[in-house]
Protein backbone atom coordinates (compact mmCIF):
# COMPACT_ATOMS: atom_id res chain seq x y z
CA UNK A 1 0.00 0.00 0.00
CA UNK A 2 1.46 3.16 -1.13
CA UNK A 3 1.24 6.18 1.42
CA UNK A 4 1.15 9.81 -0.57
CA UNK A 5 3.45 12.70 0.59
CA UNK A 6 0.73 14.84 2.30
CA UNK A 7 -0.65 11.30 4.53
CA UNK A 8 3.41 10.87 5.44
CA UNK A 9 2.94 15.05 6.19
CA UNK A 10 -0.08 14.61 8.37
CA UNK A 11 1.48 11.81 10.18
CA UNK A 12 4.59 13.15 10.97
CA UNK A 13 2.63 16.35 12.27
CA UNK A 14 0.04 14.41 14.41
CA UNK A 15 3.64 11.91 15.24
CA UNK A 16 5.03 15.93 16.80
CA UNK A 17 1.84 16.82 18.87
CA UNK A 18 2.57 16.61 22.86
CA UNK A 19 0.66 13.67 24.08
CA UNK A 20 -1.48 15.25 27.18
CA UNK A 21 -2.75 11.97 27.97
CA UNK A 22 -3.29 12.03 31.79
CA UNK A 23 -3.62 15.67 31.94
CA UNK A 24 -6.18 18.01 32.25
CA UNK A 25 -5.44 20.07 28.91
CA UNK A 26 -6.86 19.14 25.45
CA UNK A 27 -4.64 20.32 22.73
CA UNK A 28 -5.80 22.85 20.10
CA UNK A 29 -3.38 24.35 17.92
CA UNK A 30 0.55 25.34 17.96
CA UNK A 31 1.03 28.90 18.38
CA UNK A 32 5.20 29.42 18.57
CA UNK A 33 7.87 27.95 18.43
CA UNK A 34 11.08 28.87 19.92
CA UNK A 35 14.80 27.55 21.44
CA UNK A 36 13.24 26.36 24.54
CA UNK A 37 10.12 24.32 23.16
CA UNK A 38 6.82 24.84 21.30
CA UNK A 39 3.44 27.09 22.85
CA UNK A 40 0.44 25.46 22.46
CA UNK A 41 -3.57 26.87 22.73
CA UNK A 42 -5.11 24.12 24.89
CA UNK A 43 -8.59 24.01 26.68
CA UNK A 44 -8.33 23.51 30.25
CA UNK A 45 -11.54 20.94 30.43
CA UNK A 46 -11.52 21.26 34.21
CA UNK A 47 -11.77 25.05 34.85
CA UNK A 48 -13.32 25.50 31.11
CA UNK A 49 -10.85 27.98 29.58
CA UNK A 50 -7.78 28.43 27.48
CA UNK A 51 -4.53 28.19 28.43
CA UNK A 52 -0.65 29.25 26.78
CA UNK A 53 1.04 25.59 27.18
CA UNK A 54 4.34 24.79 26.27
CA UNK A 55 6.36 21.60 25.70
CA UNK A 56 9.85 21.93 26.83
CA UNK A 57 12.80 20.25 25.08
CA UNK A 58 14.55 19.70 28.84
CA UNK A 59 13.59 19.06 32.18
CA UNK A 60 12.54 21.63 34.54
CA UNK A 61 14.74 22.68 37.21
CA UNK A 62 13.39 23.91 40.38
CA UNK A 63 13.45 27.61 39.27
CA UNK A 64 10.51 27.31 37.57
CA UNK A 65 8.86 27.16 40.85
CA UNK A 66 10.53 30.10 41.68
CA UNK A 67 9.10 31.65 38.53
CA UNK A 68 5.25 30.48 39.59
CA UNK A 69 5.61 32.29 42.32
CA UNK A 70 6.16 35.93 40.84
CA UNK A 71 2.96 37.65 41.18
CA UNK A 72 3.03 40.86 39.10
CA UNK A 73 0.86 42.53 36.30
CA UNK A 74 3.17 42.78 33.36
CA UNK A 75 4.21 39.01 34.86
CA UNK A 76 2.35 36.09 32.68
CA UNK A 77 1.49 33.91 35.22
CA UNK A 78 1.74 30.24 35.51
CA UNK A 79 -1.14 27.74 36.16
CA UNK A 80 1.15 24.45 36.54
CA UNK A 81 3.92 22.47 35.86
CA UNK A 82 3.94 19.06 35.03
CA UNK A 83 5.38 15.69 33.06
CA UNK A 84 4.34 14.22 29.51
CA UNK A 85 4.05 10.60 29.17
CA UNK A 86 7.30 11.10 27.17
CA UNK A 87 9.01 12.39 30.00
CA UNK A 88 8.91 15.85 28.49
CA UNK A 89 8.51 18.58 30.53
CA UNK A 90 5.02 21.48 30.09
CA UNK A 91 3.75 24.58 31.91
CA UNK A 92 0.34 26.13 31.35
CA UNK A 93 0.12 29.88 31.72
CA UNK A 94 -2.86 32.47 30.83
CA UNK A 95 -3.19 32.72 27.21
CA UNK A 96 -2.44 36.52 26.24
CA UNK A 97 -4.21 37.77 23.30
CA UNK A 98 -2.00 40.78 21.57
CA UNK A 99 0.99 41.51 19.54
CA UNK A 100 4.70 40.15 20.02
CA UNK A 101 6.77 43.40 20.40
CA UNK A 102 8.51 43.06 17.33
CA UNK A 103 5.16 43.05 15.43
CA UNK A 104 3.66 46.14 17.67
CA UNK A 105 6.43 47.87 17.17
CA UNK A 106 6.55 47.52 13.23
CA UNK A 107 2.65 49.49 13.54
CA UNK A 108 4.88 52.71 14.68
CA UNK A 109 3.41 53.35 17.79
CA UNK A 110 4.34 56.63 19.23
CA UNK A 111 7.92 57.02 21.48
CA UNK A 112 5.81 57.77 24.73
CA UNK A 113 4.19 54.59 23.89
CA UNK A 114 7.27 52.47 23.14
CA UNK A 115 8.45 54.00 26.48
CA UNK A 116 5.62 52.97 27.86
CA UNK A 117 6.22 49.14 27.10
CA UNK A 118 9.71 49.73 28.29
CA UNK A 119 8.59 50.81 31.46
CA UNK A 120 6.52 48.22 32.17
CA UNK A 121 9.22 45.54 31.29
CA UNK A 122 11.36 46.85 33.58
CA UNK A 123 9.08 47.28 36.49
CA UNK A 124 8.21 43.45 35.69
CA UNK A 125 12.09 42.83 35.65
CA UNK A 126 12.89 45.24 38.84
CA UNK A 127 10.08 43.02 40.90
CA UNK A 128 11.68 39.71 39.58
CA UNK A 129 15.03 40.67 40.95
CA UNK A 130 13.55 41.36 44.19
CA UNK A 131 12.45 37.97 44.33
CA UNK A 132 15.78 36.39 43.11
CA UNK A 133 14.48 35.15 39.81
CA UNK A 134 16.37 36.83 36.51
CA UNK A 135 15.09 36.47 32.89
CA UNK A 136 17.81 35.53 30.97
CA UNK A 137 16.35 35.46 27.44
CA UNK A 138 14.15 39.22 27.30
CA UNK A 139 13.97 39.77 23.41
CA UNK A 140 11.07 41.24 22.07
CA UNK A 141 9.40 38.13 20.99
CA UNK A 142 9.16 37.73 25.19
CA UNK A 143 7.41 40.46 25.46
CA UNK A 144 3.22 40.96 24.36
CA UNK A 145 1.56 44.10 24.03
CA UNK A 146 -2.26 43.32 24.52
CA UNK A 147 -4.98 44.76 22.89
CA UNK A 148 -5.83 47.11 25.50
CA UNK A 149 -2.38 48.22 26.08
CA UNK A 150 -1.49 45.45 28.62
CA UNK A 151 2.14 44.11 28.65
CA UNK A 152 3.25 40.94 29.39
CA UNK A 153 6.90 39.44 30.23
CA UNK A 154 6.75 35.86 29.09
CA UNK A 155 9.46 32.63 29.22
CA UNK A 156 11.26 33.67 32.27
CA UNK A 157 14.36 31.49 31.99
CA UNK A 158 15.54 28.74 33.46
CA UNK A 159 19.02 27.33 33.86
CA UNK A 160 19.14 25.73 30.48
CA UNK A 161 18.68 29.13 28.63
CA UNK A 162 21.30 30.63 27.34
CA UNK A 163 19.94 33.77 25.88
CA UNK A 164 19.53 35.18 22.47
CA UNK A 165 22.49 36.58 21.04
CA UNK A 166 22.17 40.61 20.07
CA UNK A 167 20.28 40.49 23.64
CA UNK A 168 22.43 38.61 25.53
CA UNK A 169 24.68 39.91 27.86
CA UNK A 170 28.44 39.04 27.57
CA UNK A 171 28.60 38.14 30.85
CA UNK A 172 30.45 34.84 31.86
CA UNK A 173 27.77 34.12 34.51
CA UNK A 174 24.18 35.66 34.04
CA UNK A 175 22.39 37.77 36.52
CA UNK A 176 20.57 41.51 37.47
CA UNK A 177 22.77 43.14 35.40
CA UNK A 178 22.42 40.54 32.22
CA UNK A 179 18.92 41.87 32.59
CA UNK A 180 19.72 45.27 32.30
CA UNK A 181 21.86 44.52 29.30
CA UNK A 182 18.93 42.69 27.62
CA UNK A 183 16.73 45.59 28.59
CA UNK A 184 18.83 48.43 27.28
CA UNK A 185 19.06 46.42 24.24
CA UNK A 186 15.06 45.60 24.21
CA UNK A 187 14.70 49.74 24.28
CA UNK A 188 17.46 50.17 21.35
CA UNK A 189 15.01 47.60 19.40
CA UNK A 190 11.76 49.34 19.53
CA UNK A 191 13.47 52.81 19.01
CA UNK A 192 12.75 54.75 16.06
CA UNK A 193 15.54 55.62 13.85
CA UNK A 194 15.43 59.49 14.56
CA UNK A 195 15.40 59.22 18.45
CA UNK A 196 17.14 62.28 20.86
CA UNK A 197 20.91 61.32 21.50
CA UNK A 198 19.72 60.78 25.58
CA UNK A 199 17.65 58.25 24.46
CA UNK A 200 20.14 56.79 23.03
CA UNK A 201 22.74 56.76 25.63
CA UNK A 202 20.76 54.69 27.15
CA UNK A 203 20.48 51.99 26.03
CA UNK A 204 24.02 52.44 25.25
CA UNK A 205 24.68 52.24 28.86
CA UNK A 206 22.67 49.72 29.43
CA UNK A 207 24.13 47.93 26.78
CA UNK A 208 27.87 48.66 28.26
CA UNK A 209 30.34 45.22 27.64
CA UNK A 210 31.73 46.26 30.77
CA UNK A 211 28.90 45.46 33.68
CA UNK A 212 30.12 47.85 36.42
CA UNK A 213 29.33 50.67 33.72
CA UNK A 214 26.03 49.54 33.25
CA UNK A 215 22.73 50.50 35.82
CA UNK A 216 22.88 48.92 38.77
CA UNK A 217 19.77 47.47 38.18
CA UNK A 218 16.86 47.72 36.35
CA UNK A 219 15.22 50.67 38.18
CA UNK A 220 17.79 52.69 37.61
CA UNK A 221 17.41 52.23 34.04
CA UNK A 222 13.79 53.31 34.20
CA UNK A 223 14.68 56.90 36.57
CA UNK A 224 16.69 57.33 33.52
CA UNK A 225 14.29 57.06 31.42
CA UNK A 226 12.24 58.82 33.45
CA UNK A 227 14.51 61.91 33.42
CA UNK A 228 14.39 61.82 29.85
CA UNK A 229 10.71 62.64 29.57
CA UNK A 230 10.80 64.77 32.04
CA UNK A 231 12.80 66.95 30.03
CA UNK A 232 15.55 66.49 32.74
CA UNK A 233 19.27 66.04 32.10
CA UNK A 234 20.08 61.54 32.05
CA UNK A 235 22.74 60.17 33.85
CA UNK A 236 23.50 58.46 30.83
CA UNK A 237 24.64 61.26 28.78
CA UNK A 238 27.15 64.60 29.50
CA UNK A 239 25.15 66.75 26.80
CA UNK A 240 26.33 69.56 24.82
CA UNK A 241 25.96 73.23 26.71
CA UNK A 242 23.90 74.09 23.73
CA UNK A 243 21.74 70.96 24.14
CA UNK A 244 21.49 72.03 27.63
CA UNK A 245 20.23 75.31 27.03
CA UNK A 246 17.92 74.36 24.32
CA UNK A 247 16.57 71.05 26.88
CA UNK A 248 16.33 74.38 29.61
CA UNK A 249 14.49 76.39 26.63
CA UNK A 250 11.79 74.25 25.58
CA UNK A 251 10.78 72.95 29.44
CA UNK A 252 10.92 76.33 30.58
CA UNK A 253 9.17 77.84 27.80
CA UNK A 254 6.30 79.58 29.06
CA UNK A 255 7.97 81.26 32.02
CA UNK A 256 10.80 82.43 29.33
CA UNK A 257 7.50 83.57 27.27
CA UNK A 258 5.83 85.35 30.42
CA UNK A 259 9.79 87.18 30.96
CA UNK A 260 10.11 88.15 27.47
CA UNK A 261 6.50 89.71 27.56
CA UNK A 262 7.55 91.92 30.76
CA UNK A 263 10.33 93.00 29.11
CA UNK A 264 8.14 94.02 26.47
CA UNK A 265 5.72 95.58 28.27
CA UNK A 266 8.13 97.39 30.08
CA UNK A 267 10.22 98.25 26.82
CA UNK A 268 6.87 99.87 25.36
CA UNK A 269 6.27 101.86 28.52
CA UNK A 270 9.50 102.65 28.35
CA UNK A 271 8.91 104.22 24.83
CA UNK A 272 5.63 105.64 24.73
CA UNK A 273 6.42 108.31 27.54
CA UNK A 274 9.47 109.13 25.53
CA UNK A 275 7.74 110.15 22.70
CA UNK B 1 6.19 74.41 50.74
CA UNK B 2 2.60 74.90 50.23
CA UNK B 3 0.62 76.94 47.07
CA UNK B 4 -0.19 79.39 49.11
CA UNK B 5 3.40 80.30 50.50
CA UNK B 6 4.65 79.94 46.74
CA UNK B 7 2.39 82.52 46.04
CA UNK B 8 2.85 84.86 48.67
CA UNK B 9 6.93 84.94 48.56
CA UNK B 10 6.22 85.06 44.49
CA UNK B 11 3.82 87.62 44.54
CA UNK B 12 5.82 89.78 47.13
CA UNK B 13 9.12 89.41 45.29
CA UNK B 14 8.05 90.02 42.07
CA UNK B 15 5.59 92.95 43.31
CA UNK B 16 8.79 94.55 44.92
CA UNK B 17 10.74 93.75 41.51
CA UNK B 18 7.88 95.00 39.66
CA UNK B 19 7.74 98.45 42.25
CA UNK B 20 11.23 98.86 41.81
CA UNK B 21 11.34 99.60 38.17
CA UNK B 22 9.45 102.88 39.03
CA UNK B 23 13.19 104.22 39.39
CA UNK B 24 13.59 104.67 36.18
CA UNK B 25 11.09 107.22 36.08
CA UNK B 26 12.41 110.45 37.36
CA UNK B 27 9.18 111.95 38.23
CA UNK B 28 8.61 108.80 41.11
CA UNK B 29 11.66 108.17 41.79
CA UNK B 30 11.52 110.14 45.44
CA UNK B 31 7.95 108.07 46.34
CA UNK B 32 10.33 104.83 45.20
CA UNK B 33 9.46 103.31 48.63
CA UNK B 34 6.07 103.58 48.75
CA UNK B 35 5.49 102.16 45.41
CA UNK B 36 7.65 99.04 45.92
CA UNK B 37 5.83 98.54 49.42
CA UNK B 38 2.24 98.62 47.76
CA UNK B 39 3.44 96.85 45.25
CA UNK B 40 4.67 93.81 47.41
CA UNK B 41 1.54 94.20 48.42
CA UNK B 42 -0.78 93.71 45.86
CA UNK B 43 1.38 91.21 44.97
CA UNK B 44 1.38 89.53 48.10
CA UNK B 45 -2.62 89.45 47.74
CA UNK B 46 -2.61 88.10 43.73
CA UNK B 47 -0.02 85.64 44.85
CA UNK B 48 -2.01 84.75 47.57
CA UNK B 49 -5.49 83.95 45.67
CA UNK B 50 -3.58 82.18 43.20
CA UNK B 51 -2.02 79.75 45.39
CA UNK B 52 -5.38 79.17 46.96
CA UNK B 53 -6.86 79.19 42.86
CA UNK B 54 -3.83 76.45 42.13
CA UNK B 55 -4.55 74.12 45.15
CA UNK B 56 -8.67 73.63 43.84
CA UNK B 57 -7.31 73.65 40.31
CA UNK B 58 -4.28 72.03 38.55
CA UNK B 59 -4.01 73.63 35.26
CA UNK B 60 -1.12 76.20 34.00
CA UNK B 61 -3.36 77.54 31.62
CA UNK B 62 -6.15 78.42 34.44
CA UNK B 63 -3.48 79.01 36.82
CA UNK B 64 -1.99 82.08 34.29
CA UNK B 65 -5.61 83.31 33.41
CA UNK B 66 -6.98 83.86 36.78
CA UNK B 67 -3.39 85.35 37.91
CA UNK B 68 -3.43 87.62 35.04
CA UNK B 69 -6.45 88.29 35.94
CA UNK B 70 -6.33 89.28 39.50
CA UNK B 71 -3.07 91.27 38.44
CA UNK B 72 -5.07 93.18 35.98
CA UNK B 73 -7.83 93.94 38.90
CA UNK B 74 -5.55 95.00 41.63
CA UNK B 75 -3.46 96.94 39.25
CA UNK B 76 -6.79 98.62 38.44
CA UNK B 77 -7.38 99.69 42.35
CA UNK B 78 -3.55 100.31 42.78
CA UNK B 79 -4.23 102.54 39.54
CA UNK B 80 -7.19 104.07 40.73
CA UNK B 81 -5.78 105.04 43.83
CA UNK B 82 -2.77 106.73 42.51
CA UNK B 83 -2.49 109.89 41.08
CA UNK B 84 0.98 111.29 39.17
CA UNK B 85 0.27 114.88 37.87
CA UNK B 86 -3.30 114.61 38.79
CA UNK B 87 -3.48 111.66 36.35
CA UNK B 88 -3.90 107.88 36.92
CA UNK B 89 -1.18 105.73 35.56
CA UNK B 90 -3.60 103.16 34.49
CA UNK B 91 -1.66 101.91 31.35
CA UNK B 92 1.57 102.02 33.35
CA UNK B 93 0.71 100.03 36.42
CA UNK B 94 -1.91 97.42 35.19
CA UNK B 95 -0.17 96.48 31.55
CA UNK B 96 2.76 95.11 34.07
CA UNK B 97 0.64 94.04 37.00
CA UNK B 98 -1.36 91.58 34.23
CA UNK B 99 2.22 90.08 33.40
CA UNK B 100 3.09 90.22 37.16
CA UNK B 101 0.02 88.01 37.84
CA UNK B 102 0.23 85.63 35.16
CA UNK B 103 4.05 85.16 35.99
CA UNK B 104 2.48 84.12 39.65
CA UNK B 105 -0.34 82.17 38.56
CA UNK B 106 2.08 80.08 36.23
CA UNK B 107 4.53 79.64 38.89
CA UNK B 108 1.94 78.34 41.53
CA UNK B 109 0.93 76.09 39.28
CA UNK B 110 4.12 74.38 38.62
CA UNK B 111 5.59 74.46 41.80
CA UNK B 112 5.11 73.75 45.56
CA UNK B 113 2.77 70.74 46.98
CA UNK B 114 -1.04 71.20 47.41
CA UNK B 115 -2.45 71.65 50.72
CA UNK B 116 -3.99 68.85 52.69
CA UNK B 117 -7.56 67.76 51.05
CA UNK B 118 -10.75 69.19 52.80
CA UNK B 119 -12.48 66.74 54.65
CA UNK B 120 -15.33 65.37 53.39
CA UNK B 121 -18.62 64.53 55.45
CA UNK B 122 -18.88 61.07 56.21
Amino acid sequence: MEISDSVLDHLRHVAALPDLTGTRYELETEIGRGGMGVVYSARDRQLDRRVALKVLDFALAGEAQLIARLEHPAIVPIHETGTLPDGRAFYTMKLVAGARLDHYVAGSPSLAERLRVIRRVGEALAYAHTRGAIHRDLKPQNVMVGQFGEVYVMDWGVDAVAGTPEFRAPDARLDQRSDVFALGALLQSVLPESVPPALRAIAIKAMSSDRAARYPDASALLADIDRFEQGLAVEAWSEPLWHRLRRFGSRNAVMLWLLAAYAAVRLLLFFLRTF
Amino acid sequence: MNKILVGLLCGVILGAIDGATAWFYPEVRSMLTGIMVGSSIKGLIVGVLTGWFANKVQSTTWGVVVGSAFGLLFAFLVAAMSSVNGRHPYLEIMLPGFVVGAIVGFLTQRTGTQGPATKGAL
